[in-house]
């Protein structure tokens, strides 16, 4: 892998001030996209911005929709879901409930953004700088992107994911791969592996391990029927000793794939085609707040350079900035509009502090950043954009002043209490606890039940245990039931959800008999 | 690298495919809406969509989350004046104003039904759902449209049989003209500066030689000029041209025979009326143009205006007969069986002067069934009279042919159905 390119200690020079403004009509045209995008390229470059080759798409609102409905991607395999969530958008876009994301940005290889037609230029120049700079710089260089994703063959692969989807539709029915399906989404949170990296494919190597794949899993789900004992075992041992699988396993999809008995090859490929969807889009879920703070800060700072550097007419800085405020306002607690923090917001705000404690650090930043107060801010911002999640973002970065801007406050929700608690605001006693319960509120483990595959009961009815732990006693929700039956069905015998709370006990069981045919 | 792709006029509609299997997903109550839409409405009215509901619980898509209780703690932006250890009153409904779960709430929609609007095309679609035309042979080029090519004026290309030799050579003289007129002035113009020259010649004088043998030499290179002017260009031919334009072709006429004696009452008509524009609905599904051909009958039958067809009320005795007669001289007279689709549909109380109903089944299979594509008969009454015993028999026989009884409102969409049945499909 080639070394990363290092961060500029500061922007590069202007190379010359334009004579006079870009025009900015509310109508966009070809050559002036192209003009604007050139110039946001050129300031990008000056910042060190390094990202993966931009390609603008423009589109129409009725290809937008298309797009927010298969999860935003340019190709998904077909399903039901996808058109239920394409009916509700085109709904509610028809009667102007809802306008439209302005742009839709694709982690891949050339990124891909989308442009809606309906844009004036100088929204046109905010998504430039937002997606194909922003977000695009995001993608290549965070650390959860670099290792969980494969932004080259994301395409590919969906392509060959569509087309697998619809030849088992062909031959198998579509009710059978439609059922199975749904099936699969109701595990996809609980089908990542959230450890271990997965191994880089083209199409072409996808497409030719998937026959020996289905040979071989095939083959091993056959520990499951091993009716020969396997050279007859110390007599001592207590039958329940042995546990399959050894040790629990979090990534539910992927134990289903490798083990459950009666899946046919195709739907074992059905399984992985959604395990690795749904691992493509983890890095996502766990890194809004910095993903689109990164890209909201930069598509300010570009701009603004631009309007400096005399780029920019004064209409068009109105235009975006107005957007902007938009896109950053976070309502206080108790406002109508207040629905939990605005990733946008605190990203943003999170980004902006840092560039401040930088340049402009007061002894309370010193104290509380030895390491980055008074240092330049490129390098820092750019180490901060590569090496952290939401969670350790907040828990690294959150200052006491934006904590004070903000005037965040922690809650203590307890059952047992008939009251809820503040149990920490923003003074010099709370600073560290409502950091850390943010830091906390961003951590995908406690925000999704961790559940574990914890056994097989291979000498009995072959039924399937799984294991719920509690975080902080907090119980699943009803719909549990529900998903268990989605369980049944992939295992094929009866299946078992046990939860338990933190001293181990378990308080509550889920059960489904085996699914018949 | 960079790029900026115009993918605007690409890949629209990529989300038919998922709609199309979310329809399908829930088809039984699709078509349970639809069936009460069309009880509901009037009957000229079918031509709309229709909004359906389907309730949030059967759509859901059930995933591992977090139930309410246990312990939480959440951060919220935007304290006034709450310090440290204060207590704040549960809120009502159970939920912690956006904890914990931050991707369920972005519906917002609450408990209520998931309303979508099924369109005109699809609401019918699920209306005609397995139904097709019987024996579906289109008289002329069945899906494919028909196209006559007709004159469009000239085009400076085509075929040499094409070539309009007046308008060519038109062309050509015109473009002599104007090209050699600037020559064929000059060489005038010189050919009497030399007559004159000749005239005025005297022996030995050698400048006017000179001029005349340098004026012949211009005249000879004007000549070769203008004569080298081609007599026909490629740019002067005009081809005839021709376009193509499409034709409707598949042209349909549906006949409307009922009964109008005494006995045929309102309620029975209106059933009649529900048949009739089934029948057409389903026809403009399958046609571009359609006839609609009204004839009532009691004792005589006679070719009325749809007005009158089914508000007109006369009474006295029934020969069913006559109204075929008419049908079938109609047929004669207007619609050429090669050129049209022929659909008869007959309303009946089954009320028949006795005589005639043998007649009736003589007519059809001899006259009228070779013509026709399917002729359907529906009975507004429960009691079997002789027409119903006599057409009986003509079922049997003749495949285009189909009969029901219907006698309530809501018999009428499976009469239809039945009658319209895809051949091959089970029974509804």
């Amino acid at each position: 892998m080639k070394l990363k390119p290092l961060a500029l200690e500061q922007p590069l020079p202007l190379a010359q001030r334009p004579s006079e403004h870009l025009p900015g009509p509310s109508d966009w045209s070809f050559e002036l996209v192209e003009r604007y995008h050139r110039i946001i390229k050129a300031t990008a470059d000056r910042f060190g911005l390094d990202t993966y080759p931009n390609q603008l798409e423009i589109i129409t609102a009725e290809q937008m929709m298309d797009a927010y409905s298969s999860v935003g991607m340019p190709v998904n395999y077909r399903h039901w879901s996808y058109g239920k969530e394409f009916i509700s958008t085109e709904k509610n876009y028809k009667r102007g409930h809802m306008g439209l994301a302005y742009e839709i940005v694709i982690n891949s290889n050339p990124c891909i953004s989308y442009l809606m037609e309906e844009n004036t230029m100088a929204m046109q120049a905010l998504v430039i700088a937002h997606a194909a700079y922003g977000h695009n710089s995001f993608f290549k260089g965070n650390y959860l992107f670099r290792m969980w994703t494969d932004a080259a063959s994301i395409i590919d692969y969906l392509v060959y994911a569509k087309n697998y989807v619809a030849a088992c539709e062909e031959k198998h029915g579509l009710d059978a791969v439609e059922n199975f399906i749904d099936s699969c989404h109701a595990l996809s949170n609980h089908g990542v592996d959230r450890y271990r990296r997965p191994s880089r494919k083209s199409l072409a190597q996808e497409l030719a391990e998937r026959i020996d794949r289905e040979a071989y899993a095939q083959r091993q789900v056959n520990d499951l029927w091993r009716t020969l004992p396997r050279r007859a075992e110390k007599e001592g041992a207590a039958p329940e000793a042995k546990r399959f699988p050894d040790e629990p396993q979090e990534n539910l999809l992927y134990f289903i794939e490798k083990n459950a008995p009666l899946l046919e090859p195709w739907q074992r490929e059905i399984v992985r085609i959604v395990r690795k969807v749904a691992q493509y889009f983890y890095p996502q879920r766990q890194t809004q707040v910095m993903n689109e703070g990164w890209a909201t800060f930069w598509h300010h700072k570009l701009l603004n350079t631009m309007y400096d550097d005399g780029f920019l007419t004064d209409g068009v800085m109105i235009e975006w900035l107005k957007s902007h405020t938009n896109v950053i306002y976070q309502p206080p607690v108790g406002h109508p509009a207040y629905s939990g923090i605005n990733p946008y917001a605190l990203g943003f705000a999170m980004y902006t502090d840092i560039v401040r404690i930088c340049e402009k650090p007061d002894a309370e930043d010193r104290d509380w950043f030895p390491d980055i107060a008074g240092k330049p801010w490129l390098p820092v911002l750019d180490h901060a954009m590569r090496n952290f999640k939401d969670e350790s973002f907040i828990g690294q970065y959150l200052s006491p002043k934006l904590m004070r801007d903000l005037r965040l406050f922690a809650i203590h929700d307890d059952e047992k209490q008939n009251e809820l608690e503040v149990s920490a605001i923003h003074d010099d006693s709370g600073y560290r606890r409502v950091r850390e319960s943010l830091s906390r509120q961003y951590d995908l483990g406690s925000r999704e039940p961790n559940i574990q595959v914890w056994n097989v009961n291979l000498r009995g009815d072959r039924s399937l245990t799984l294991r719920h732990f509690q975080h902080n006693d907090r119980p699943l929700h009803d719909s549990g039931q529900e998903v268990m039956k989605h369980v049944a069905r992939l295992w094929g015998f009866g299946v078992h959800l046990e939860s338990t709370n933190a001293k181990g006990d378990v308080t509550k069981r889920f059960s489904v008999p085996a699914p018949t045919n | 690298m960079q790029h900026i792709v115009d993918r605007r006029l690409a890949g629209k509609n990529k989300s038919i495919g998922n709609r199309e299997r979310f329809l399908r997903r829930y088809k039984d109550q699709i078509r349970e809406a639809v069936k009460r839409a069309i009880d509901g409405r009037g009957i000229r009215d079918m031509q709309r969509g229709e909004d359906i509901h389907i309730p949030k619980k059967d759509l859901s898509e059930p995933v591992f989350g977090h139930g309410s209780g246990g312990v939480r703690e959440t951060v919220h932006p935007g304290n006034k004046d709450y310090v440290r250890g204060d207590r704040i009153e549960r809120p009502k409904g159970g939920q912690g104003s956006g904890s914990g779960k931050g991707q369920a709430g972005d519906s917002g929609e609450g408990e209520d039904d998931f309303v979508f609007a099924l369109s005109k095309e699809e609401f019918m679609q699920v209306f005609f759902e397995d139904l097709a035309l019987p024996h579906l042979v289109r008289t002329q080029l069945a899906e494919v449209p028909e196209y006559k090519s007709h004159r469009a004026g000239f085009s400076n290309d085509g075929t040499p049989s094409n070539l309009n030799v007046v308008r060519s050579m038109r062309g050509a003289l015109g473009r002599r003209i104007a090209l050699g007129m600037g020559p064929r002035r000059e060489l005038h113009e010189l050919e009497a500066q030399l007559l004159e020259c000749q005239q005025a010649l005297e022996p030995g004088d050698k400048v006017a030689e000179a001029t005349i043998a340098e004026l012949s030499e211009r005249i000879t290179a004007l000549r070769a000029r203008v004569e080298r002017i081609p007599f026909l260009d490629p740019i002067d031919l005009r081809f005839r041209n021709r376009v193509r334009t499409p034709v409707p072709t598949s042209k349909a006429v549906m006949f409307c025979l009922m009964d109008v004696s005494g006995s045929m009452d309102e309620g029975r008509k209106e059933l009649s009326k529900r048949f009739f524009i089934l029948l057409y609905l389903f026809l403009t599904r399958h046609y571009e143009k359609i006839d609609l051909v009204f004839i009532r009958h009691h004792t005589q039958a006679q070719e009325v205006d749809e007005q009158n067809f089914f508000h007109a009320r006369e009474t006295g005795g029934t020969v069913v007969s006559s109204a075929l007669v008419l049908m079938e001289e109609i047929i004669k007279a207007r619609y050429d069986p090669s050129q049209w689709n022929i659909y008869g549909a007959q309303a009946s109380d089954g009320d028949n002067w006795h005589h005639d109903s043998g007649r009736c089944r003589e007519l059809l299979s001899e006259k009228l069934l070779p013509l026709v594509r399917y002729f359907a008969y529906v009975q507004v009454a429960e009691e079997e009279q002789n027409l119903w015993e006599e057409y009986s028999h003509l079922q049997a026989a003749h495949r285009h042919f189909a009969m029901r009884k219907a006698t309530e409102a809501s018999q009428i969409y499976p009469v239809f159905r039945d009658l319209f049945k895809k051949e091959g499909a089970k029974a509804a």
